[in-house]
C-alpha cells in the first residue's frame, strides 16, 4: 500500500516530464506492408528524410497477404483505440475508414503546399473525404501496360507493338502458328481482373469504363460492349499457356524475359523485375500501353489516422509534407519503379517507360481518359471488387458464354451493393 | 490422508468442516478458471460470431441487429455453392479412400511381418508434415510443366497427360490425392491399434472352427472395430471441414475459385473483402455442419456408456 502511494505521484511527475520533453518532437508510427527489396528501400527513403527533419520514426511493417494481415492488425488497433499515425491504405478503403470517423485530415499542410494544383483531380478525389485531405499519395502506377520481348516478336516479323485488340489478336495468331506462347499470364483472380479491366478500357473507352467499373451502372454492365469485352477476354484466354493457374505475376514476367512468351499485360511493377534482371527498356524489353486510349490509375498512399497528442499530430503533418515533397516523390519512385503522384516533378532521371507513362498521364488528364483501377482497389469497395474478381476468374477458367458473364456480373454487383 | 484430518477434527470443529469442504471442492476450484476461460474463449466467441452474422457488419463489426440478410446473401452466392460442393466431394472421397487404404495397410501389417516397425514409420511419416508442406510438394509434383507430366514426357511418353491441377473440373481431386497421402497412414495406425486389441482367444476359436483369413477379418475382426471406425471418421471429418492450409498451399483456391472450401471462403470474405457479416454467416453454417456430424456421434457414445 505504502509503496504504491509513493510511486503514483512519482510516475505522474515522470510522465509529465517525459511528455513535455517529447512535445516538440514529431513522432509517427507507420504501418505498411512494403517489405520486399525495392519497396523496403523506398520506405527507408521516407524514414531517412523524416529523421533528418528531427522526428522519431516507429516502423510497423506487417508482411504478407497483399496487406490482408496488415488490415487485420489495423482493425484490432483501431478497435483498441490505439491507431498508428499513418497506414499504407488506398482507394475507396480510405473512404470506408473516414466514414467510421477514424481519420484525421491534413488540410493545413495540403492548403499550404497547394496539393490541389499538383495532383491529378481523379487521384485527389480519392485522397479526400468530404473535401478534406485524409491521405497523401506517394506514387502513380499505370495498370494498362503491355510488356513484350522484341526478339520473340521479331521471330514472327513483328516490329511494332499492336495498338488495337484486333492487331493484338493478329500478332498472337502468328505467334501461336510459330509455336510460341503469345501471352504470359498468372492465373490469380487479381491478374485475371487486371487483364479484364484493360480490355474493357480498350473495347469500350474511358466513358464506358467509368460507367461499368466505377459507377457500376446496370445497363452498362449488361451492354453489348461488355459482352464484346468478354469476347476479347475469351480470345486472350486462348493465348495463354495451359500451365497458368496459380502462377505469380513475376514468374509470368520472367517468361517474357526468357523468351518463353511474347507479351505480358501487367502494371508497371513488372518493370521492376526487368530492371532488377539488368534488362534495358527499348532493347531487351519494350513497353507500350494496352490497346485503347486511356490511363488506368493505381496509386499507393498513406492514410492518416485519428491520433492524439501534439507530438503525434506534429509528426503526422511533417509526414504529409514530406510525402508530397518533390524530392521524396522522385527518390521513392526511382526505387519503386512507378512515377511521382505529383505531375510537376521532373522525370529526367527516370527510364523511358516512366517518361511515356508520365506523358500519357498528362494526355489522359487533358482528354478526360484517366480512370481509377477496379482490379487494384482504386475504384470500388473491396466487397464489390471481390464479386468482379470472382466472376472474371470463373469466366476465365470455364467455358461460360460472354452474354451469361455480363448478366451474372450485373447480378453479382447488385447482390454486393 | 485420513489420519491428519482426524487429528484436526479433534482440535476444532470449524476448521475441520472447512478443510473437509475444501478437500471436496478442490477439484472444482482447480478446474473452474480453466472452465471459465474456455467458456469465454470458445463459446463466447462462437456466440459473438453468431451475433455478427445477423448484423450488417462489413469492414468493422457493427452491433445493430439486421435479421437474416447475410444468410440470404450467402445462399445467393454461386461461390458458396462451389465451396459446399467441394466440401462434400472432398470429405466423401478423402474419408472413404483414407479409411480404405488405412484398413488394408493395417491388415497387411498385422500379419506379423519382420520389419513392421520400419514400414509403419514410413507409412505414418506423412502425418509428421504439415498440410502446407504436403500442399507445396504436391503442387510441384502435379504441375504439368514441372512435375510428373514433364518427367513422363522426358522419358518418351509424349502422350501422357495429367493436368488435373490446372483443370477447373478436376483440381479438387488433386486436393483429395494430397490429403489422402497425408492422412491414410494415420488411419492405418489407428486401425492397427484396434486390430491388436482384438482378443486372441476369439481368433483362435475362429481358426479352430475352420474360418479362413478372409472370413475371420470380414465376419469377426472388422465388425469388432466399429468404435475405431467411428473415431477415424470423426477425426478425418473434422480435418476435412476445417481444411484450409492444404487448399491454400496446393491450389490457392484455383483455378478461378474451383477448389474453394467453406474455410477458404470464410477467410476470403472476412479478411480480403471486408464482408465480416457474410463471413460470420458462413462460419456459422460450418459450425452447423460440424454439429450435424458430432452431435449424433456424442449421443450414440453417451447412450452406449450408460448401457
Amino acid at each position: 500500500m505504502l509503496q504504491s502511494k509513493t510511486i503514483l505521484p512519482l510516475a505522474a511527475v515522470a510522465s509529465v516530464a517525459l511528455g513535455s520533453a517529447v512535445w516538440a518532437e514529431p513522432k509517427v508510427e507507420v504501418l505498411h506492408w512494403w517489405t520486399s527489396g525495392g519497396e523496403a528501400k523506398a520506405v527507408g527513403e521516407l524514414k531517412n528524410s523524416f529523421e533528418a527533419a528531427g522526428g522519431t520514426w516507429i516502423d510497423s511493417p506487417i508482411a504478407g497477404g497483399g496487406g490482408d494481415a496488415a488490415m487485420t492488425a489495423l482493425r484490432a488497433r483501431v478497435v483498441a483505440g490505439n491507431p498508428p499515425t499513418a497506414v499504407q491504405l488506398k482507394g475507396p478503403g480510405i473512404q470506408e475508414w473516414a466514414e467510421l470517423g477514424a481519420l484525421n485530415n491534413v488540410d493545413s499542410v495540403a492548403a499550404d503546399e497547394h496539393w490541389d494544383d499538383v495532383l491529378p483531380p481523379v487521384l485527389a478525389a480519392i485522397m479526400k473525404y468530404d473535401g478534406d485531405y485524409v491521405a497523401a499519395p506517394v506514387n502513380i502506377h499505370r495498370v494498362d501496360w503491355m510488356w513484350a520481348n522484341p526478339e520473340v516478336l521479331a521471330k514472327v516479323g513483328v516490329t511494332e507493338m499492336p495498338t488495337t485488340w484486333d492487331d493484338f489478336n493478329a500478332v498472337a495468331e502468328k505467334l501461336v502458328a510459330a509455336g510460341i506462347t503469345p501471352l504470359a499470364h498468372g492465373g490469380q483472380a487479381w491478374q485475371d481482373a487486371t487483364i479484364f479491366e484493360n480490355v474493357v478500357l480498350g473495347i469500350g473507352g474511358a466513358d464506358f469504363f467509368r460507367a461499368s467499373l466505377v459507377n457500376l451502372d446496370d445497363t452498362a454492365l449488361r451492354s453489348e460492349t461488355m459482352v464484346a469485352s468478354f469476347d476479347q477476354l475469351r480470345k486472350l484466354r486462348g493465348y495463354v499457356d495451359p500451365n497458368f493457374p496459380g502462377r505469380d505475376w513475376n514468374l509470368a514476367t520472367s517468361m517474357v524475359m526468357n523468351g518463353e512468351a511474347a507479351f505480358q499485360i501487367m502494371g508497371d511493377w513488372a518493370k521492376g523485375e526487368f530492371l532488377a534482371a539488368g534488362k534495358v527498356p527499348g532493347k531487351d524489353f519494350v513497353c507500350a500501353p494496352t490497346p485503347g486510349n486511356g490511363f488506368v490509375l493505381n496509386a499507393d498512399s498513406f492514410t492518416f489516422f485519428n491520433v492524439k497528442g501534439d507530438d503525434n499530430i506534429e509528426g503526422q503533418n511533417l509526414l504529409a509534407s514530406l510525402i508530397m515533397s518533390p524530392d521524396f516523390q522522385k527518390t521513392f519512385n526511382l526505387a519503386k519503379g512507378s512515377i511521382p503522384a505529383r505531375t510537376d516533378v521532373s522525370l529526367e532521371e527516370f527510364d523511358d517507360c516512366a517518361k511515356l507513362s508520365h506523358a500519357d498521364l498528362l494526355d489522359a488528364m487533358a482528354s478526360d481518359a484517366l480512370v481509377p483501377s477496379m482490379a487494384h482497389e482504386m475504384a470500388i469497395p473491396r466487397s464489390i471488387r471481390g464479386e468482379f474478381l470472382d466472376l472474371v476468374t470463373e469466366f476465365f477458367n470455364s467455358d461460360m458464354s460472354s452474354e451469361e458473364a455480363a448478366n451474372r456480373l450485373a447480378d453479382a454487383v447488385k447482390r454486393a451493393m | 490422508m485420513s489420519r491428519p484430518a482426524r487429528a484436526v477434527m479433534a482440535e476444532g470443529g470449524v476448521l475441520t468442516s472447512f478443510s473437509r469442504w475444501f478437500e471436496r471442492k478442490l477439484p472444482l476450484l482447480v478446474v473452474s478458471p480453466l472452465f471459465a476461460l474456455s467458456l469465454f474463449f470458445v463459446y463466447g466467441f462462437i456466440a459473438w460470431t453468431a451475433y455478427i452474422s445477423v448484423t450488417k457488419s462489413t469492414m468493422m463489426p457493427v452491433y445493430t441487429f439486421d435479421g437474416l440478410d447475410q444468410y440470404i446473401r450467402l445462399w445467393d452466392t454461386p461461390r458458396w455453392y462451389v465451396a459446399l460442393k467441394n466440401l462434400f466431394l472432398f470429405s466423401g472421397l478423402f474419408i472413404g479412400i483414407s479409411m480404405a487404404i488405412g484398413v488394408v495397410l493395417a491388415i497387411l501389417l498385422d500379419q506379423r511381418i519382420r520389419i513392421e516397425g520400419v514400414i509403419r514409420t514410413i507409412y505414418l511419416y506423412p502425418m509428421a508434415l504439415s498440410f502446407i508442406v504436403t500442399g507445396t510438394v504436391w503442387k510441384w509434383i502435379l504441375n504439368p510443366g514441372l512435375g510428373l507430366e514433364k518427367v513422363m514426357h522426358e522419358w518418351g511418353f509424349e502422350g501422357f497427360r495429367f493436368d488435373w491441377l490446372v483443370n477447373a473440373d478436376y483440381a479438387i481431386y488433386t486436393v483429395v490425392i494430397a490429403a489422402v497421402w497425408q492422412s491414410s497412414g494415420y488411419a492405418m495406425a489407428l486401425f492397427l491399434a484396434g486390430l491388436r486389441s482384438v482378443d486372441d482367444e476369439v481368433l483362435k476359436a475362429a481358426a479352430i472352427d475352420g474360418a479362413g483369413p478372409w472370413r475371420t477379418y470380414t465376419r469377426i475382426v472388422l465388425p469388432s472395430l466399429r468404435p475405431v471406425f467411428l473415431s477415424v471418421i470423426i477425426i478425418l471429418a473434422h480435418l476435412a471441414i476445417k481444411s484450409f492450409d492444404l487448399v491454400v498451399a496446393l491450389t490457392g483456391g484455383g483455378p478461378g475459385y474451383a477448389t474453394d472450401m467453406p474455410a477458404t471462403f470464410m477467410y476470403a470474405y472476412a479478411f480480403q473483402r471486408s464482408e465480416l457479416g457474410m463471413a460470420a454467416a458462413s462460419a456459422v453454417m460450418m459450425l452447423a455442419t460440424v454439429c450435424a456430424i458430432i452431435v449424433p456421434y456424442l449421443y450414440s457414445e453417451l447412450r452406449g456408456s450408460r448401457r
